[in-house]
């Protein structure tokens, strides 16, 4: 048990320490996955506190094994993954939203008006950008180079082969790279 | 590999979370004095969701709310004298987590002013469910904000003070600290008196309430029904509403 993260260490001592140390680790990657996923802020913020949320109580009926087993990140954007996926089943059965005409607040509301005008011009651009690629590249590359997770871990969060990972990551970075005349 | 501007500025997409996110997840909590000695409370960014008394309360609050819980440095501004008062003044409540008819019955509660008791049917019909006495017993039973809900104020038709969340000694130790006279109720009861009417405004109340408390000896008459008092030509109280209840 020596060779136990701090999360996991202190999820087998006190459930509720454990989730405070879970949180604090990975809630930038969380949240950060959600929001590129969404484009969203407010729906990103759903989808974070939900993905802890149900973690908090899966973790709970976990026993001890399970738990010192657990690889906390990937397990975590595995069950963000599942909401989000579950959330564009029911989106999908409604007429789709005109992208164009919905207003986009993906603007942290703490955020200067001089630093939101300099993300607007790099950030808002490229997250804008992330949105038209098609769903499962724009998952990798999000996962990949946003969220910084290594391929084997992508691949165990979106169930399919690292090579295809990888395939979807290089094809949606060249459909970026397309977009937005980056060489 | 940091040297490609695209992969670059794809890693500038990370950000932090808000400072908020955590208490949309989390409940807080803390340990406060109340009249019946310490407790426990959560609360989330909604308003005060639990209070326990004893051991155990982790557990119980994570078997109800399936939400983690995180110790806070300072109770919710308002809590301590609200646990003393049972007046809530502007202190939040969440009761999301609950059923409508148990939300319905909690608010009936909070209608029971401060040192005054009414009987469970009277809640039942407040509610809205006048035909359910028993249901409205056991939503009270799992009263998640005991004192904060005044339950304790709710008593038997036959003059006994009935359950309690935190125990019957609880609820006597409560009503006696917020002056109900027990003593006095109890001697009323054992004359089958639950209704007192003043010959002077011709109204009926319930002992406990205000009106029948200012009736002089001279001007009191008890009576064992609403039914009775009425046909002797006393009307119901418009502040303590004993016609409320089905009768």
């Amino acid at each position: 048990m020596d060779c136990l993260d701090p999360v996991r260490k202190a999820l087998l001592d006190d459930l509720d320490e454990g989730f405070a140390e879970l949180y604090g680790a990975h809630r930038g990657v969380v949240f950060s996955t959600a929001l590129r996923l969404s484009g969203r802020w407010a729906d990103a913020e759903d989808l974070a506190a939900e993905t802890f949320l149900r973690a908090y109580r899966a973790v709970a009926g976990y026993d001890a094994e399970r738990i010192a087993a657990l690889q906390t990140r990937p397990w975590l954007l595995t069950i963000l993954m599942n909401i989000w996926r579950n959330c564009g089943r029911a989106k999908s059965r409604k007429p789709p939203p005109d992208l164009r005409e919905e207003p986009v607040d993906t603007v942290d509301p703490r955020e200067g008006v001089e630093e939101s005008a300099l993300r607007r011009e790099t950030g808002d651009e490229l997250a804008g950008l992330l949105a038209l690629l098609p769903e499962e590249q724009r998952l990798a590359v999000v996962l990949r180079h946003v969220s910084d997770l290594p391929v084997s871990e992508i691949a165990t969060v979106l169930r399919i082969p690292e090579g295809t990972v990888k395939s979807h990551v290089s094809r949606g970075l060249k459909r970026l790279r397309t977009l937005g005349g980056v060489r | 590999m940091n040297d490609d501007p695209l992969l670059a500025r794809l890693a500038g997409l990370a950000v932090e979370p808000p400072d908020g996110l955590l208490d949309r997840i989390a409940a807080r909590w803390i340990a406060v004095p109340s009249p019946i000695g310490e407790l426990s409370v959560a609360w989330t960014a909604r308003g005060v969701a639990y209070v326990h008394q004893g051991d155990g309360f982790s557990g119980a609050f994570r078997a109800r709310f399936g939400r983690p819980l995180m110790p806070a440095t300072r109770p919710p501004a308002g809590l301590v004298p609200a646990l003393r008062t049972g007046r809530l003044s502007g202190l939040a409540l969440d009761l999301e987590e609950l059923g409508e008819f148990q939300r319905d019955v909690l608010r009936a509660v909070q209608a029971v002013p401060r040192g005054e008791v009414r009987p469970y049917a009277w809640i039942a019909a407040r509610a809205g469910r006048p035909g359910a006495v028993r249901a409205v017993g056991t939503a009270l039973a799992r009263n998640p904000v005991p004192l904060l809900v005044p339950c304790h104020r709710v008593t038997r038709s036959d003059g006994a003070l009935g359950e309690y969340v935190f125990g019957p000694a609880a609820k006597q130790r409560l009503l006696l600290a917020e002056g109900v006279d027990l003593g006095r109720l109890d001697g009323l009861a054992k004359e089958r008196v639950f209704y007192l009417a003043s010959d002077t405004t011709g109204v009926v109340c319930f002992p406990t309430c205000h009106n029948a408390r200012r009736i002089t000896p001279a001007h009191r008459h008890g009576f064992r029904t609403l039914g009775a008092a009425r046909t002797a030509g006393y009307r119901p109280c418009r502040t303590c509403r004993p016609d409320l209840q089905a009768a």
